[in-house]
């Protein structure tokens, strides 16, 4: 039997990419109204008593000091709780973990859970990259993104063989998917030799195994099951939860081919949501490179350690797959507006659980979706949230 | 040296590495209660939660961990060495004590000398300390040996 004690009943998103005409609070708009339009039987904005905001560069982008207090305030929700989470790159999926306590707690009722993030705003050379040259005192000094998880593919490769073919068959999947999806950041189609033959950033990642940088909002509306047979017959329940944490600085891991935040807080979430790996339907993975992916899906239990690569080669984790990854295009083609990605990607399987995702709908049989990130100088924390219908 | 080079901004804890760095001594901050090794420097240990340490001198062998190869956009200062190649090494005295840094064939030599083809995990290097002008000396690993089996 699984949790079950919080239940999904609104969920929605803008469309991601360069959003420079959008501000903050207005693409927070643009996905709350979503998020409320969707709900079955209708809500009234005044029934939310509580929003968890999720930005994980507030500190960077304008939001210090604030503490996520604009978004209700151009909500139309003023003196609502809001607290703004800011967790690394699960910064939105712990959002909704915390949403998901407030609601079983009893503390709060209806909740809404919204991630918002301004990538593009600031040039590389200001944001990440001055974060990056900012880091460490001593041993990550000028570490970007790319740098924290090349070194995870080199040593995949050298240790089970994954090829570069295999990382390319990762973009391939993801941009096909994100084709399919309106919301996606890029919506074409790229080859495994446009992936191959692209510009190299961090050998062995080049510029198509790295997800862009993208704006985006994304927002979920959760209640407890009683209430929430008020807005809808459909709702998808919070099967599990699970959270860990791993040393931040990669020269303190244990090893180079997986990631053990991973395997902590999907271990956690299995176990509270009574499944296992072969249960789950879909999965919306943390796919900021395309080596991330295959350390995720072997990481998740999904395919053995080791074989991640192969079976992405093999189109497992296709559309029609044994076990469909990222069917919303993941971070590769929807994008990773930090805090939004979490709430993004379970807006999809909220989407695939209803039947609801068009061209990408997946095909049901357990009824259970699975959401993850990882993240915090690589993959320092991790969050997995699991969503059900099954009875 | 490399003109206009990031540099670590230095701190009480951090600043004694490059100082034995600049005297051609790797040494780690070592737990003075415990006796577990730590690094980055930081005031704290992690496993007891002394704050007395020591620093401790290492044979300066180890072993490539994994490397990746840095292309640009970089920093003005890297942009033109690209691309080099960046490892990790495990130490001979705790394969749980990694650095990052550049790969040479000699303490003196440039940062691109070595190429990803000549770099293997496992390969053995030796930490060496690249001369600079102001002093402040970044290891950088020597490749010295074969590759031994992981």
């Amino acid at each position: 039997m699984s949790w079950n004690r919080v239940s999904v009943v609104g969920a929605g998103l803008i469309k991601m990419g360069e959003l420079f005409d959008q501000s903050y609070e207005q693409m927070a708009r643009g996905a709350f109204d979503a998020a409320i339009a969707s709900v079955d039987h209708g809500m009234d904005p005044k029934d939310i008593d509580a929003v968890f905001v999720a930005t994980q560069r507030g500190t960077l982008w304008g939001q210090e000091g604030i503490g996520g207090n604009t978004v209700p305030s151009a909500l139309g929700l003023n003196g609502v709780a809001c607290t703004r989470i800011e967790n690394a790159c699960p910064s939105g999926s712990d959002a909704f973990r915390v949403g998901c306590m407030a609601v079983a707690s009893g503390l709060h009722d209806v909740v809404l859970v919204i991630g918002v993030e301004k990538m593009r705003d600031k040039s590389s050379e200001e944001g990440l990259l001055a974060r990056a040259a900012g880091g460490h005192p001593v041993y990550t000094r000028g570490e970007s993104a790319p740098v924290l998880f090349a070194p995870f593919a080199t040593r995949h490769m050298h240790d089970f063989g994954t090829t570069k073919e295999m990382l390319a068959s990762v973009a391939v999947k993801n941009h096909h998917n994100g084709k399919l999806d309106p919301y996606a950041h890029f919506q074409y189609e790229v080859t495994v030799e446009q992936v191959l033959n692209a510009p190299e950033v961090c050998s062995p990642l080049g510029l198509l195994d790295c997800c862009p940088q993208t704006d985006g909002a994304a927002a979920v509306l959760i209640t407890t099951p009683e209430r929430a047979a008020d807005y809808t017959a459909k709702p998808v329940q919070v099967a599990g939860i699970g959270i860990a944490t791993d040393h931040p600085y990669l020269h303190e891991k244990d090893n180079f081919v997986g990631m053990s935040a991973t395997v902590g807080a999907s271990s956690r979430a299995y176990e509270m949501a009574n499944l296992g790996p072969t249960d789950m339907d879909m999965a919306e993975v943390h796919d900021c490179f395309t080596i991330t992916e295959i350390l995720d899906i072997e990481d998740l239990g999904f395919f053995e350690k080791g074989k991640g690569g192969i079976a992405s080669l093999e189109g497992e984790t296709a559309l029609d797959g044994s076990i469909p990854i990222n069917t919303s295009g993941g971070l590769l083609a929807k994008g990773h507006p930090i805090g939004a990605t979490g709430i993004a990607q379970l807006t999809e399987c909220w989407w695939q659980l209803r039947e609801e995702a068009g061209d990408r709908q997946v095909k049901l049989r357990s009824g259970n979706a699975l959401q993850h990130n990882v993240g915090g100088r690589g993959s320092g924390v991790s969050v997995v949230n699991i969503l059900t219908i099954a009875e | 040296m490399i003109e206009g080079q990031l540099l670590p901004e230095l701190n009480e804890f951090t600043e004694p590495f490059h100082e034995f760095a600049s005297r051609g001594e790797l040494r780690i901050q070592k737990c003075e209660s415990c006796g577990v090794l730590r690094m980055p420097p930081r005031p704290m240990c992690p496993a007891c939660g002394s704050t007395s340490f020591v620093w401790q001198l290492m044979s300066g062998r180890g072993r490539v961990w994994s490397y990746v190869v840095a292309h640009p956009p970089l920093l003005p200062a890297y942009a033109e060495l690209a691309p080099y190649v960046v490892a990790i090494v495990e130490l001979e005295e705790d394969p749980l004590i990694r650095l990052c840094g550049n790969l040479v064939f000699d303490s003196t030599g440039p940062i691109n000398e070595v190429q990803a083809s000549d770099v293997t995990i496992a390969q053995e290097v030796t930490a060496v300390f690249p001369p600079a002008d102001d002093g402040f000396v970044l290891p950088a690993w020597q490749i010295t040996g074969a590759t031994q089996p992981t």
